[in-house]
């Protein structure tokens, strides 16, 4: 092999995935921890437990693919209410950047509101305030646990993503304001124009962030009966005879999904930060 | 029964149901459990900032073992949720610490449901913290830094003594966010049957049926401790503040 | 009437194009223009200095309705600027503005920069709008850099797309508010000979300005403002070279 010669036939994954713009993962070596973690846990119940039960490790394995499907679950709840609110929230906020304060008055109220209120008791809210199901006409639209749990944790998202959007607006340099004002575009020309376009980027690292919440919270669901992969895990325990030890092993396993899941997405976004800040 | 409580019960008459402003039972449990939740909020606040501190130090460690454990910490808790971190401690964790005996001979658990939640909670809370601290240390310049080594101020004094008043100041905003959604997170303790709270307001809606009138006073409430908290913390950030200094 | 429509205002050329009479403007309690008058003719190129705080800037935003003043009269080719049901479409085809931070929008090339007001604001046909676009970047010596964005241009390249994009709007006077201010030494001239191209154009120019030599060479009159009042003016031999209230002398000592 010639000394400094790339030969061009496979190029290394990391490169193509960068050269995509994906989020490229580097496992390094504390990344073993997380698999050791588990097995520790997986360990020390077997350590606690009937030696003659099945091992735990084996017991996660033959539920995996009801867990899994589970989890799925929850993501869709979390792109579903995440779509749902950011378009509430982006006219929220645009409301609260009004200049008619009959119009910024209620809006300020309604994101304070909505903010400062914990997501569990807006679920609570949610579940309890709406009926089981919708008579329209001759039709009967079912209202399941999880599009509640949608449209509470879509509450929430608005009216972050309502500051999101306010910050970034007053984020903007007055000089922009000043000098589209100079040329003569009316207000609503300048926010669409001129001052919108530029908030784009600022809003994305705070907006993914808040995904990565999002995402947690939809185990909150659980609490009101939805089946996701919380409630799964319950129900699997039970189904394994109700041994104590096995929920470290099985709730340790929830947490690895989430973290397989939510650690690339934040490594993206702190990349994006650094990108958009750096411009 | 006073005239402030029959008040209250002639209106429970007419439709809006306030027990805990009439009933001695439900007003009992009622600021039991906002008594609860203010604790658990206190508490989760102290451990939390203080986890945040010495995660903060650890990460800018020159000891490779300080910063993989800082980072391997942050990382498992922010990207795993708070719920299912509260009953990974309480139902599995529990399990493995020792029993104690009460006077009956009843082995009860090491550490209660509160106990749990408050462990849980501060740690989750403590990696959003040392991410904040951090921000705010590597806001301040490196002459800064320098300028307190060249004086002969050993690390842990320069920490002490410059770089975490500036730091404080500068991620005060940021710290006040994370404090008040750690307030709305004392909620999941409800999980594991922790009276505070919107635990006993469940109970109470549950008796009574008043469903939307403990929805009402519970989003009042929480507006409320929210708002006493950002107001301390805006008193906090004036009671700090140096002329010229800050954004 | 629609937006902008130009309605005669029995303003003619021999009178003066922008005229201000005992302006007063405060903000809060702190008042900052103390009764200024001024007038200014067609084709008259005025600078206005003095030491900070003194009022210049508040002066010339009162010009194009940007700030709101208290009392006095501001016309610009009779329009009355302190009307409170203003038509500022209609003002602003009239008046100009550069500034000391450019204010370029970040998020479009210098072209779209000069093409975006006549097109959105006067509606005029894009073919014309980029044909004008095209000749204003060529005049202000910036041919070849059109597609370029602000983030990619010098302090001085980006003052003179400022200046181009304020000139789409066929202005009749240009407001410069300390706009060589912010730039390195060596740009700050590329910016000066635009403008005095423009003023031996016949553009009428209200300078607010530190650049004494520029203002001694290229100005009509000289303006000096203190603590919210017109000290002195003059035309520019008699100002620098003998200037009469001992406030105007110190100052001059100060910055010559």
């Amino acid at each position: 092999m010639s000394e400094g010669r790339i030969l061009p036939v496979i190029h290394h994954v990391g490169a193509v995935l960068k050269a995509r713009g994906l989020p490229v993962t580097r496992l390094r070596a504390w990344h073993a921890l997380l698999p050791l973690w588990l097995i520790l846990a997986g360990a020390t119940a077997h350590a606690a437990s009937d030696p003659e039960a099945p091992g735990v490790l084996s017991i996660l394995l033959r539920w995996s693919p009801l867990l899994l499907r589970g989890f799925v679950f929850n993501i869709i709840i979390s792109l579903l209410s995440m779509l749902l609110g950011t378009i509430l929230g982006l006219w929220l906020g645009l409301a609260l950047v009004s200049q008619h304060s009959a119009i910024r008055a209620p809006a300020l109220a309604a994101t304070e509101f909505f903010r400062n209120a914990p997501w569990l008791v807006l679920l609570f809210f949610v579940t309890f305030m709406l009926p089981f199901q919708v008579e329209i006409g001759h039709f009967t639209i079912p209202f399941p646990g999880w599009i509640k749990a949608v449209l509470g944790l879509a509450l929430a998202i608005m009216a972050n993503v309502a500051e999101i959007v306010r910050g970034a607006v007053q984020s903007i340099h007055p000089g922009q304001w000043e000098a589209s004002e100079a040329l003569g575009f009316t207000r609503s020309q300048q926010m669409w124009r001129i001052i919108l376009p530029q908030c784009i980027k600022r809003m994305i690292p705070p907006w993914m962030n808040l995904y990565a919440i999002v995402t947690m919270s939809t185990t909150l669901a659980s609490i009101i009966g939805v089946n996701e992969v919380v409630t799964l895990a319950g129900q699997v325990q039970a189904a394994e005879g109700g041994r104590t030890d096995l929920l470290a092993p099985i709730y340790g396993y929830v947490l690895l999904l989430f973290f397989i899941y939510s650690y690339p997405i934040s490594v993206w976004t702190r990349r994006l930060e650094r990108k958009y800040a750096t411009r | 029964m006073n005239g402030f409580a029959s008040f209250f019960q002639h209106l429970a008459a007419s439709g809006i149901d306030l027990p805990y402003l009439y009933d001695s039972f439900d007003a009992a449990r009622f600021w039991h459990g906002l008594l609860l939740t203010i604790e658990l909020s206190v508490v989760t606040i102290a451990a939390s900032t203080l986890i945040g501190i010495i995660g903060a130090w650890m990460q800018a460690s020159r000891v490779a073992v300080a910063r993989g454990i800082a980072n391997v910490y942050v990382e498992m808790f922010r990207n795993t949720p708070p719920l299912v971190q509260i009953y990974f401690f309480y139902f599995g964790m529990s399990t493995l610490l020792p029993t104690v005996q009460n006077a009956y001979g009843q082995h009860l658990p090491l550490l209660g449901g509160f106990a749990w939640a408050a462990l849980s909670l501060s740690l989750y809370a403590g990696s959003f913290s040392v991410e904040i601290f951090r921000s705010g240390i590597e806001a301040i310049p490196n002459a800064t830094s320098e300028a307190a080594e060249s004086l002969g101020f050993t690390r842990i004094k320069a920490y002490q003594h410059i770089i975490l008043p500036l730091a404080i100041r500068i991620c005060l905003p940021a710290l006040t966010n994370n404090l008040v959604n750690l307030i709305k997170t004392t909620t999941l303790a409800y999980a594991i049957a922790v009276p505070e709270l919107l635990y006993v307001s469940g109970q109470i809606w549950s008796d009574r049926g008043n469903v939307p009138e403990m929805m009402v006073t519970l989003l009042v409430i929480y507006l409320v401790l929210v708002g006493i908290l950002v107001a301390f913390m805006r008193g906090l950030e004036r009671a700090l503040k140096k002329p010229g200094l800050g954004t | 009437m629609p937006r902008g429509d130009d309605q005669p205002t029995g303003w003619t050329p021999d009178q003066p194009i922008v005229h201000i009479q005992d302006l007063h403007k405060a903000f809060g309690e702190v008042e900052v223009l103390k009764g200024v008058s001024l007038d200014v003719a067609k084709g008259e190129v005025i600078c206005i200095i003095g030491p900070s705080g003194s009022g210049k800037s508040t002066l010339i935003r009162c010009v194009n309705a940007l700030t709101p003043f208290q009392s006095g009269t501001v016309t610009l080719m009779g329009i009355d600027v302190g009307d409170p049901n203003l038509d500022k479409l209609r003002l602003r085809k009239h008046v100009g503005m550069v500034f000391q931070q450019y204010n370029l929008f970040p998020h479009r090339t210098a072209l779209q920069n000069v093409m975006m007001a006549p097109l959105y604001v006067l509606k005029r046909p894009k073919a014309e709008v980029e044909a004008q676009a095209y000749a204003l970047l060529k005049k202000v010596r910036l041919e070849g850099r059109e597609h370029a964005y602000p983030g990619e241009m010098s302090g001085g390249q980006q003052q003179r797309v400022a200046i181009a994009r304020s000139l789409a709007m066929q202005p009749d006077v240009m407001l410069f508010d300390e706009v060589t201010a912010a730039l390195d030494p060596e740009t700050v001239k590329e910016v000066l000979v635009t403008i005095r191209e423009l003023a031996q154009e016949g553009m009428t120019c209200l300078l607010v300005t530190h650049e004494m030599g520029f203002a001694r060479e290229v100005a009509n009159h000289i303006y000096f403002t203190d603590r919210g009042v017109i000290v002195e003016h003059g035309p520019p031999d008699q100002f620098f070279r003998n200037p009469s209230d001992p406030r105007t002398r110190a100052f001059l000592n100060q910055v010559l």
